[in-house]
């Protein structure tokens, strides 16, 4: 089974805002990225491409044929896609072993396993 | 041995077994569906086959094999291309592998909501019709077959396994298991008798299943002494409190039955929610009734839940044990979260009213009344209001 996994940030503090992130021990911000690095590593798992954070993002809509944007995320800046990567897994219970090792899953936010069309 | 009994004690053994081979649920379904329509014709005028579960598991993996091969895309949907052939001759009944206890897990997932988890369960396990567990659980059927199709549908595409967890998941996944089973029952104890009796079904399989697992017997256990007082519960539509019950009216063999279930559950140094909870609801059988017992438990129930209403439950049995001062207090200590709770209030006005204080006791009865739900048990506590005058 393959599987898109969807890291949605929430409450997780991230290097992007200095402030929240010396919430968090020089301990406890070098495991966040060891475990990342481990993520990556791990059997299965192909990296997505590292997005900057939703605050840059711009919303394209088309009303009546014209060209709407606006800037900011679609949903909420709290509730954006954080990041994603594509992992390869024996079933969802495999899948679930490996969110929870993401980091932002015990940080506050939550990772999204949507499984991916059989072709 | 009738058709009817065999489809209860076969149903889900076949079912599991099906989906355990093929690898699809709803063509497990139709194949056991087709496999007892045919025993239907074929049984009363040939008389019953030797093995009723080989002939059915013979005749439904068949049928089944029989349709994919009539449709090559439900061949690439299930496993089945790469399982031998060697169904045609029969199965013998000793070789058939009891995978009861993969379903329950696939239909207990956590990745399913528990409405689907519910609905699942009594259907493929236990043999219930769509439109059966829609009018149990008051739903149009259009709504709860719906659930199914979307439960089934998300079981496949999402990767749900179908296995028993590995040992460092199983108590999660086990209480899950539980959950579901018991919210069965309470649905049925609620007076619709049959999802009782399919809940205690399928706590006895879970039992056979997973004997060494001592919450099984305590869930099994605690099912049994409930329902053996289930008929003195209510007198003409009214609510009968446990210490006015008539005792002929309890079942006395499903009470033995369910001690013993609880000697067993604690036998295996069983100490959890469910095994508490029923051997408090054996305290509450033995007469005289240990309250002093009961209320120990309770607390050490408490302790392990985390649940205001299991300290309520507390501060009943110390009242009944003679303290309903003590019994106060700590109704009072409660925190608020039960303040929208008709039973905290019903609580304080029965200790309320065993104290004297007539006046507030009156004003918690009041505020429970505007509270309760169920007709039943606003009759009971308007029937206590009236105990005190206006």
């Amino acid at each position: 089974m393959q599987y898109v996994m969807l890291i949605h940030q929430g409450d997780t503090p991230s290097p992007n805002d200095p402030e929240a992130w010396a919430m968090l021990s020089p301990e406890e911000q070098k495991q966040v990225y060891v475990d990342y690095q481990a993520l990556n590593q791990t059997p299965g798992v192909t990296p997505g491409l590292w997005m900057q954070p939703p605050e840059l993002a711009t919303t394209v809509r088309v009303q009546d044929g014209k060209t709407l944007t606006t800037d900011g995320p679609f949903v909420s800046v709290k509730e954006a896609l954080g990041g994603y990567f594509v992992l390869e897994a024996e079933d969802l219970d495999a899948a679930i072993a490996v969110a929870s090792r993401v980091p932002a899953a015990r940080l506050g936010g939550a990772i999204e396993v949507r499984p991916v069309v059989e072709s | 041995m009738t058709l009817e009994r065999v489809f209860r004690d076969e149903w889900g053994r076949l079912v599991a077994g099906l989906i355990g081979f093929l690898g699809d649920f709803d063509l497990a379904e139709e194949a056991a569906q087709e496999a007892f329509a045919l025993a239907a014709q074929r049984w009363p005028r040939d008389g019953p086959p030797e093995s009723p579960r080989a002939w059915l598991t013979t005749t439904a993996r068949n049928r089944a094999i029989d349709r994919i091969r009539r449709d090559r895309t439900l061949a690439a949907k299930t496993r089945l291309l790469e399982v031998r052939e060697a169904t045609e001759d029969g199965v013998d009944e000793t070789t058939i592998p009891d995978e009861r206890l993969e379903l329950v897990f696939t239909c207990c997932h956590p990745a399913l909501r528990l409405d689907a988890q519910v609905a699942l369960t009594l259907r493929t396990l236990g043999g219930l019709t769509t439109e059966e567990i829609a009018r149990a659980f008051l739903v149009p059927q259009e709504t709860m077959a719906k659930r199914l199709v979307r439960a089934k549908a998300k079981i496949r595409a999402a990767g749900i396994p179908f296995r028993v967890p590995p040992a460092d998941e199983l108590p999660d996944r086990l209480a899950a298991v539980l959950a579901v089973v018991y919210l069965v029952f309470n649905e049925g104890y609620g007076g619709r008798v049959d999802l009782a009796a399919e809940a205690l079904r399928l706590g006895r399989a879970l039992a056979e299943l997973l004997p060494d697992e001592p919450e099984v017997h305590g869930l099994e256990a605690l099912m049994l002494l409930n329902d053996a007082r289930r008929d003195a519960r209510f007198a003409d539509g009214e609510l009968v409190l446990l210490r006015d019950q008539d005792r002929s009216l309890w079942d006395s063999d499903r009470i033995e039955a369910g001690r013993r279930s609880l000697e067993r559950a604690l036998a295996l140094r069983g100490r959890g929610p469910y095994v508490l909870q029923a051997a408090i609801a054996a305290l509450h059988v033995d007469d005289p009734v240990d309250w002093a017992r009961i209320a120990a438990l309770y607390g050490e129930l408490a302790e392990l839940t985390g649940s205001d209403v299991v300290v309520l439950n507390r501060a009943a049995a110390i009242a009944e044990a003679g303290d309903a001062e003590a019994a106060l207090a700590l109704a009072d200590g409660l925190d608020l979260g039960l303040e929208r709770y008709h039973y905290l209030h019903a609580t304080r006005a029965e200790l309320l009213r065993r104290l004297g204080r007539v006046e507030e006791a009156r004003e918690a009865y009041d505020a429970a009344l505007g509270l309760v739900h169920a007709d039943a048990e606003r009759r009971f506590l308007e029937g206590r209001r009236a105990e005190l005058g206006p």
